[in-house]
């Protein structure tokens, strides 16, 4: 057992869950059984191995060029005239759960 | 009008020589879907202002006597995942069950720019997090072939709408084999593009070095044609890439002859279905009659390649799902005392349990004291199945696989036991992590008349040589 009941509530609490006792305990058991067969990639040596955080970090690159202008593509170019227009008020507003008209309203955030 | 059996062209034919009217095919569409969608659960929501308007567009055209656009009239439905202008969007989440998102996915208004009629949002595991089907938060999808299986997932509406004749084409997501593991349980067509080949933007995010967009039809030729419609360059999504994106149909017709195809090992190993290992090695030695060379391949890593996926999309997954906090916009938890205790109840009442399974394991990893573990050793080890797959494509130009270990399952048999069902996407989670294309395709059925898929794995940005290998299969194999 890796993970144990004190750890689940530590990690629902940073991801801003709750879970009820019944859902902890089978997080438990899951998230162990997971890790378990997660466990396997020990068996490789990736001592000499960089990691690879998305693949056109090596594909789709412009190898003559340097540093971040190889990935020239994934920057647009600085606009200085004709923005385009930032959604309007309402629109904005239209998903919220509770608003006054003008902020987004939420619970008190100072608990006292 | 026979709808199980349309395609792009003939759906785009009848309309532009007058035969129907877009208008009257979307409204045959929808009839359609309101008599045979409640046996089996395709569609979550129906955008039948949206399509009306755009029909009645093309209608305009076919009168002024204009060229029509290449997808002109042609019926389509879209994941649930992809956000749509005023037309309820839900990722199969409570959390975002009454969501009308102000914007659109790229790759909608791309169909739509193209002339195509978008009926509906099509069903999907919560957050495209499933292999069944069974994670919606709305109701499960069954497969055409037999309502007691499941069509896959996560993309399973869109598998079976196509396959049940509810839309000519669909668009799905893949970030672990979600748009070809439907496809191969429902007998359709499923392609996922390289990474970057399709923009993001407007996929409600999974995954994001995993989550690919891509179609599901009845015919490679409509793969290709949707994949021409939708790929390239989007500055709204910088991993978009700018590589010039070829004609695909034109590359169908290209010969096959003396390309060489790989077949691994890896893939044929224990876990793997007898009937499923028949009509593929059947396929192959089809492949090899028409002129194609099999050559084997090894990619050794590929046993860890499951567990390199669950570690890396769920940490994604538990960054990307943060935004959910009921303040903007979605689910929001009724009385909370203050805000920490909103957030938590929102979330807790609004995801569904394996959406949590996964969040919680993907904060697990990238918690401290375990980064390095697991979230760094999975980035290596993605490194070493990237590098299997280089090594490979020195020697073949494709290689072909099994698209999963079995044909479709039973609903409510892998519910209760989460790693089973991750297993479900043993051979197409790889392509995932490396990010390259892949093509699942029909290649025969088992004893019980399930459909079996055959799946096809290409270079970076080489989807036309997979999609013309698939294409050639398919016309040696049409009966």
């Amino acid at each position: 057992m890796k993970v144990t009941e004190q750890n689940v509530v530590y990690v629902a609490d940073l991801a801003n869950l709750e879970l009820t006792d019944e859902e902890r305990g089978r997080m438990v058991r899951d998230l162990n059984s997971i890790l378990d067969y997660i466990d396997r990639l020990n068996q490789l040596d990736t001592s000499d191995v960089a990691p690879l955080a998305q693949t056109l970090d090596r594909y789709g690159v412009d190898e003559s060029k340097q540093g971040t202008a190889r990935f020239a593509y994934a920057s647009r170019d600085d606009i200085r005239e004709g923005l385009r227009k930032s959604l309007p008020h309402e629109e904005a507003l239209a998903n919220a759960p509770e608003s006054d008209g003008t902020f987004f309203k939420v619970p008190k955030v100072i608990e006292r | 009008m026979d709808l199980d059996s349309l395609t792009i062209d003939s759906a785009r034919t009848a309309v532009a020589e007058r035969k129907t009217t877009a208008t009257a095919l979307a409204e045959a569409f929808y009839d359609k879907i309101q008599k045979d969608d409640p046996q089996i659960g395709a569609y979550l929501i129906l955008s039948k202002n949206r399509a009306m308007e755009t029909a009645g567009r093309i209608d305009r055209l076919v009168a002024q006597g204009a060229d029509l656009p290449p997808l002109g009239g042609v019926p389509v439905g879209i994941k649930d995942v992809m956000v749509t202008r005023g037309v309820r969007s839900t990722a199969g989440s409570k959390i975002l069950g009454n969501y009308i998102p102000p914007y659109d996915c790229t790759a909608v208004a791309r169909m739509e720019a193209a002339g195509a009629i978008v009926l509906g949002k099509l069903n999907c595991d919560e957050f495209a997090m499933g292999s069944s089907n069974e994670n919606s938060a709305f109701h499960p999808v069954r497969n055409p072939r037999d309502t007691s299986r499941v069509p896959g997932g996560s993309s399973g509406g869109s598998a079976a709408a196509v396959a049940a004749g509810m839309a000519v084409v669909a668009l799905g997501s893949d970030t672990g084999g979600s748009i070809r593991q439907p496809a191969s349980f429902c007998g359709v067509v499923g392609l996922m593009p390289t990474y970057g080949r399709v923009s993001r933007y407007g996929l409600i995010a999974f995954a994001s070095s995993l989550d690919h967009i891509g179609p599901l039809a009845r015919t490679v030729k409509d793969a290709a044609i949707v994949l021409r419609t939708i790929a390239g360059r989007d500055p709204m999504d910088s991993t978009s890439a700018d590589v010039p994106v070829p004609n695909y149909v034109a590359e169908l017709e290209k010969p096959i002859r003396g390309l060489k195809i790989g077949v691994a090992k890896e893939y044929f190993g224990e876990g793997l279905d007898g009937e499923v290992r028949n009509a593929v090695e059947t396929a192959i030695e089809k492949l090899r009659s028409l002129g194609c060379e099999i050559v084997p391949v090894s990619l050794p890593h590929t046993e860890y390649a499951i567990p390199t996926y669950y570690i890396v999309a769920t940490a994604e997954a538990s960054s990307n799902l943060a935004r959910f906090d009921g303040v903007r916009y979605g689910y929001r938890a009724r009385n909370a005392r203050a805000l920490s205790d909103m957030y938590r109840r929102s979330r807790d009442e609004g995801f569904g349990a394996e959406v949590k399974r996964r969040i919680m394991l993907g904060t697990y990893a990238l918690s401290a004291g375990y980064y390095d573990a697991y979230y760094l050793k999975a980035q290596k080890v993605r490194t070493l199945l990237t590098r299997d797959f280089d090594e490979a494509f020195k020697k073949v130009d494709a290689i072909v696989t099994p698209t999963s270990p079995t044909a479709a399952f039973k609903l409510g048999e892998k519910v209760n036991d989460p790693l089973a069902m991750y297993l479900a996407d043993i051979y197409t989670v790889t392509a995932d992590l490396a990010g390259i294309p892949g093509i699942s395709i029909p290649c025969g059925e088992t004893h019980e008349k399930l459909p079996i898929g055959l799946q096809i794995l290409g270079r970076h940005f080489d989807e036309a040589t997979i999609l013309r290998v698939a294409h050639a299969y398919e016309q040696a194999t049409a009966s």
